[in-house]
C-alpha cells in the first residue's frame, strides 16, 4: 500500500506542484542554467528551481549533501509527513529504505574533482583540497543513508542502481521487503541530479539527448515522428510503502496498491534496443501474472517514453506483444515530455504520476506530440490530459545495461 | 479491484535451499579461486606499496592491488576498451565461477538466469580519465563509452549480455555490505522465479581521485609498512587499507543444482540486515549489528553455539572494531567462537569485500580450515575474541557467519552452512 508521497520535480517543489504541471500539459524543459552549456551538443534540460534552505534543509545538511541527496531528503520528508506515520505506529527497526539512483552523487563528485585537479589539469589530484564529505559523494549508498536518517529507519536499507530503471526497481525492492515481512514500512523512491557537465557530455558523445536547443520547451517529443532524443532531467520521488493490514489499522489514507512487479534484461546491448520489445513484454506478462490481472484490466500505461528513436518503437512493440489487441485501446503517455528524463529517479517519479492518475482519475498527457509516427500507432494521449476512471496502471522503464521493468498499481 | 481473474502464482518454493555451486576470485593475493585460497591459508598478503600511480602525494600509500592480472585472458578486447578495470575483474571472476560450477548458460532458460552485483565506486578510473578530458580539453573529447563504463550497473549489464542472462538483474550499492545484500537478493530470486543467479561483486577504487575520496572517510591507514598498515582488533589498529577485486558466485536452487550433478560448496542459509541510527555529536555511536546477526541466525534456524567461525567486518578503526567485538560477544559470549579477518591480506574491497569473505567462508567449509588474520599480534583491550591469528586453524567448519558493515551505517550478516 502506498500511504505517502513526496515529489521534487522540474516545474515546482512538492507533489501538488508536480501534479499541477503534468496534468496541465505544460513543460519544464529549458536551456541549462545549472552550468554554462556553451560548447555542448545538447544544451537543454528539465531543471528544478531548487532552494534547499527554502525546502527546510539546515546549513549543515546543505553543506553535507550533494544535490541528489538534497532532493531525496526533501521528498522523503514530504512523503513521511503526508503518510502521517509516527514512531509509535512503526518503530525504527521495522522501517526499511530502498532508494534508487543511476549516477549517485556525480554532480558533487564533479564539482569537487574540478577543485582537487585544479580545473582538470592534474591527473594526480591534490588531496589537500578535498572536502570532508568527498567519500560520501563517491559511494552512492550515501543517498540511502540520508533518507534512512530522515526516516529514522534502522531496518534493511539499500541503494538500488540499475541505471534508468533504478527508480522502478527500488520501489519494487521495497515492495518485496514489505511482502516478506522484513519491514512493516519501507520508504522507497529514487533520486538523481545529473545535470552536470560530465553527464551531459557523456550523452552528447552517443547522441542520445535532443539537440533541439532552439526550442527547449518542445524538445522532449516522445512518440512524435520528429523526436530526436531525450531531454535530461533531475528530481526525486519518495513514497511510503506499508503492509496492508497495518495501514488500515492505523487509518492511513491509501493512494494505491502495488500489485505486480517484474524485471527482465535484454542481454543484447548496453545502450541499443531490438525493435521487438521482447524482454519488456515478458516483464509485463510476469507482472500481470503476479497481480492476477489480465491485459484488459490495464486502464493506463505510464510509458518509459524517453523520446529516442529506438525506445519509443521498442516500447510500442512491447505493449502490443504483452497486451495484444488491448494495447490499441489503452491510453499510453510519457511524462518525460514535461519533466524530462531524470535517469534513475524518473521511475519513481513515474510511479508517483501513476498513483496520482489513479487518485484523480486523470491521465496526464504526452506533451509535444503533434505529428504521429507510423511506427508508434497507439493512443498516446497527445497534448491534453484526459479524465477517465483509472483503476489499474502499468508503469514501465527501460535502461542502459538492457534492464526492462514493469510495475502494476491498482486502486484498492 | 473486484474482477481480477485468478492466475497461477509466480512464486515457486519459498523455502527452497539455495546453494553456491561456483566461485571465481580476483583478489590482491591471488587471481583464481585456488591461487587465492592457497595464498590465504598460507598467510600470504597482497598488500604492497602502490605502484600503478605515484602514491607519494597521497596520505595512503599502501593498497591491495590485484597483481598479474591480464584482462585479455578473460575479456574480449572489444569489451576491454568499453569497460573499467572494476568490470574487467568482475567479468574475469564470473567466467571462472561459471566454469567452476560446470554450467553452460546457453543450455538454461534465458529468463531464469539473472545477474545481481554489488558496486561501490563504479568505474572510477575510466570516469576520472573522461572527466579529465572534459575539463582539460572540452566536451567533444569525452568518449562514447563513458555512459556505459562509469555507472554502477556496468558490470551487471555486461555479464548479462555476455552470457545471455535475461532474468531479473540487479545492482545493490551498500558499500562494504553489498556483497552480502546481493547474495540475499540472489536467494530471493531463486526462491521466486530464477534458476541460476550470478552474484557477488568487485570494486577497484584505484584512481587518484578515488584514493583521495576514500581518505576523507577518516578510516584509511596512513602507515607505510604493508605488514603493519592494517591491523584490525589490534592495539596498533590505525584504519584499513583499500583493496581491489572481489568474488563472483553462482547460486542455484538446491534441487536443480543436484539434478544436474553439481557439487555445492554450501548453503546460503540465513540473512539479516539492519541500519545504525545517525551518530549524534558528543554521544557514543549506537550499533545495530547484533540485530543483523540475530536475524541471520534466526533465518537460518541456527543457534549461536552451532556457529563454527565468524568472518568479521574488521574495519580497523579502534572504536568500530570494539563495537564489532562487543556485538560478537553479546551474541556468542566471550571468546566462544573463532573469529577471523583474512581481508588483512587483501585490504577492504568495498563492493567486492563481503563477496570475497563469503567465498572464503565457503572454502573454509569445504576444507575444514579457518584462514588466519595476519599481522595482528596484540588484540586491543575490549576485543575479547578468539581471533585466529598467525596461521590457519584446522577444524571442521559446518556453519560460518559472515559480517559486513557499509559506510554510513549498513549492517549485514549472512550464515552459510555445509551442503
Amino acid at each position: 500500500m502506498i500511504t505517502g508521497l513526496g515529489v521534487t520535480a522540474p516545474g515546482g517543489i512538492g507533489t501538488a506542484a508536480f501534479w499541477d504541471l503534468i496534468s496541465s500539459g505544460r513543460t519544464a524543459t529549458r536551456r541549462i542554467s545549472l552550468f554554462d552549456p556553451t560548447g555542448f551538443r545538447s544544451r537543454i534540460a528539465a531543471e528544478i528551481d531548487f532552494d534547499p534552505a527554502a525546502c527546510g534543509l539546515s546549513p549543515q545538511e546543505i553543506r553535507r549533501m550533494d544535490r541528489a541527496a538534497q532532493l531525496g531528503v526533501v521528498s522523503a520528508r514530504e512523503a513521511l509527513a503526508d503518510s502521517g506515520l509516527t514512531l509509535e505506529d512503526v518503530p525504527p527497526e521495522r522501517r526499511g529504505v530502498s532508494i534508487g539512483s543511476a549516477v549517485g552523487c556525480t554532480t558533487g563528485l564533479e564539482e569537487e574533482y574540478v577543485v582537487v585537479s585544479d580545473g582538470g589539469r592534474e591527473w594526480l589530484v591534490d588531496p589537500a583540497y578535498a572536502v570532508p564529505h568527498l567519500y560520501g559523494y563517491m559511494v552512492p549508498s550515501t543517498l540511502a543513508v540520508e533518507v534512512a536518517w530522515t526516516a529514522q529507519a534502522e531496518g534493511p536499507v539499500a541503494l538500488i542502481s540499475t541505471g534508468c530503471t533504478a527508480g522502478l526497481d527500488s520501489v519494487g525492492h521495497g515492495y518485496r521487503l514489505v511482502q516478506e515481512g522484513a519491514a512493516d514500512v519501507v520508504i522507497a523512491g529514487a533520486t538523481d541530479a545529473p545535470i552536470s557537465p560530465i553527464t551531459v557530455a557523456c550523452f552528447d558523445a552517443i547522441k542520445a539527448t535532443s539537440p533541439n536547443n532552439d526550442d527547449p520547451e518542445h524538445a522532449s517529443r516522445p512518440f512524435d515522428r520528429d523526436r530526436d532524443g531525450f531531454v535530461l532531467g533531475e528530481g526525486a520521488a519518495v513514497m511510503v510503502l506499508e503492509e496492508r493490514e497495518a495501514a488500515l489499522r492505523r487509518g492511513a489514507e491509501i493512494y494505491a496498491e502495488i500489485v505486480g512487479f517484474a524485471s527482465r534484461s535484454n542481454a543484447y546491448h548496453m545502450t541499443g534496443l531490438k525493435p521487438d520489445g521482447r524482454e519488456m513484454a515478458e516483464a509485463i506478462r510476469v507482472a500481470l501474472r503476479e497481480a492476477r490481472l489480465n491485459p484488459e484490466d490495464v486502464d493506463y500505461i505510464n510509458a518509459h517514453g524517453s523520446g529516442t528513436r529506438q525506445n519509443d518503437r521498442h516500447e510500442t512493440a512491447a505493449f502490443k506483444d504483452a497486451l495484444g489487441e488491448h494495447a490499441y485501446k489503452t491510453p499510453v503517455s510519457s511524462i518525460k515530455s514535461m519533466v524530462g528524463h531524470s535517469l534513475g529517479a524518473i521511475g519513481s517519479i513515474e510511479v508517483a504520476a501513476s498513483v496520482l492518475a489513479i487518485k484523480h482519475n486523470v491521465i496526464p498527457p504526452t506533451a509535444n506530440l503533434h505529428t504521429p509516427d507510423p511506427e508508434c500507432d497507439l493512443d498516446y494521449v497527445p497534448v491534453t490530459a484526459r479524465e477517465q476512471p483509472v483503476d489499474v496502471v502499468l508503469s514501465v522503464g527501460s535502461g542502459f545495461g538492457g534492464f526492462q521493468t514493469a510495475m502494476l498499481l491498482a486502486q484498492r | 479491484m473486484n474482477d481480477r481473474k485468478t492466475a497461477t502464482r509466480s512464486g515457486r518454493a519459498p523455502d527452497e535451499r539455495v546453494v553456491v555451486t561456483g566461485i571465481g576470485v580476483t583478489a590482491p593475493n591471488g587471481v583464481g579461486t585456488e591461487a587465492y585460497w592457497a595464498a590465504t591459508l598460507n598467510g600470504k598478503s597482497g598488500l604492497a606499496r602502490i605502484t600503478h600511480l605515484d602514491p607519494e602525494r597521497y596520505p595512503t600509500r599502501v593498497a591491495g592491488v590485484v597483481q598479474e592480472f591480464d584482462a585479455a585472458e578473460y575479456v574480449p578486447s572489444r569489451l576491454i576498451v568499453q569497460t573499467d578495470h572494476w568490470t574487467h575483474l568482475g567479468l574475469a571472476a564470473t567466467a571462472m565461477a561459471l566454469d567452476d560450477a560446470g554450467v553452460d548458460p546457453a543450455e538454461l532458460p534465458e529468463y531464469e538466469m539473472a545477474v545481481v552485483t554489488a558496486s561501490s565506486s563504479g568505474g572510477n578510473e575510466f570516469g576520472q580519465r573522461e572527466i579529465e578530458k572534459l575539463w582539460s580539453k572540452g566536451p567533444e573529447y569525452v568518449g562514447v563509452y563513458q555512459s556505459i563504463a562509469w555507472f554502477y550497473a556496468a558490470t551487471t549489464g555486461q555479464v548479462s549480455i555476455r552470457y545471455g542472462m535475461r532474468g531479473p538483474c540487479g545492482v545493490i550499492c551498500t558499500e562494504q555490505a553489498g556483497g552480502l545484500d546481493v547474495a540475499a537478493q540472489a536467494r530471493r530470486l531463486l526462491r521466486r522465479e530464477a534458476r541460476l543467479v550470478v552474484t557477488g561483486g568487485t570494486d577497484a577504487s584505484r584512481s587518484p581521485y578515488a584514493l583521495t575520496a576514500q581518505f576523507t572517510s577518516g578510516m584509511l591507514s596512513t602507515r607505510d609498512d604493508p605488514v603493519r598498515a592494517y591491523l584490525p582488533f589490534d592495539v596498533d589498529a590505525c584504519g584499513h587499507v583499500p583493496g581491489e577485486g572481489g568474488a563472483m558466485l553462482i547460486a542455484e536452487g538446491e534441487s536443480a543444482a543436484r539434478r544436474r550433478g553439481a557439487v555445492p560448496y554450501g548453503v546460503i542459509a540465513g540473512y539479516g540486515a539492519s541500519f545504525d541510527p545517525r551518530p549524534e555529536p558528543g554521544r557514543p555511536a549506537r550499533s545495530n549489528l547484533v540485530r543483523a546477526i540475530r536475524l541471520a541466525l534466526d533465518d537460518a534456524r541456527i543457534r549461536p553455539d552451532q556457529v563454527d567461525v565468524v568472518f568479521a567486518d574488521a574495519v580497523g578503526v579502534p572504536e568500530r572494531d570494539l563495537a564489532e567485538a562487543a556485538a560478537i560477544g553479546e551474541v556468542f559470549g566471550p571468546r566462544a567462537v573463532p573469529v577471523t579477518a583474512p581481508k588483512t591480506m587483501t585490504g577492504r574491497l568495498y563492493g567486492g569485500g563481503a563477496a570475497l569473505d563469503l567465498a572464503t567462508a565457503l572454502l573454509a567449509i569445504r576444507d575444514g580450515v579457518i584462514p588466519p588474520t595476519v599481522g595482528v599480534t596484540s588484540p586491543a583491550p575490549g576485543c575479547d575474541l578468539d581471533l585466529v591469528l598467525g596461521t590457519a586453524r584446522e577444524t571442521p567448519v559446518r556453519t560460518a557467519l559472515v559480517l559486513a558493515r557499509g559506510y554510513g551505517g549498513f549492517n549485514s550478516a549472512l550464515v552459510v552452512t555445509a551442503p
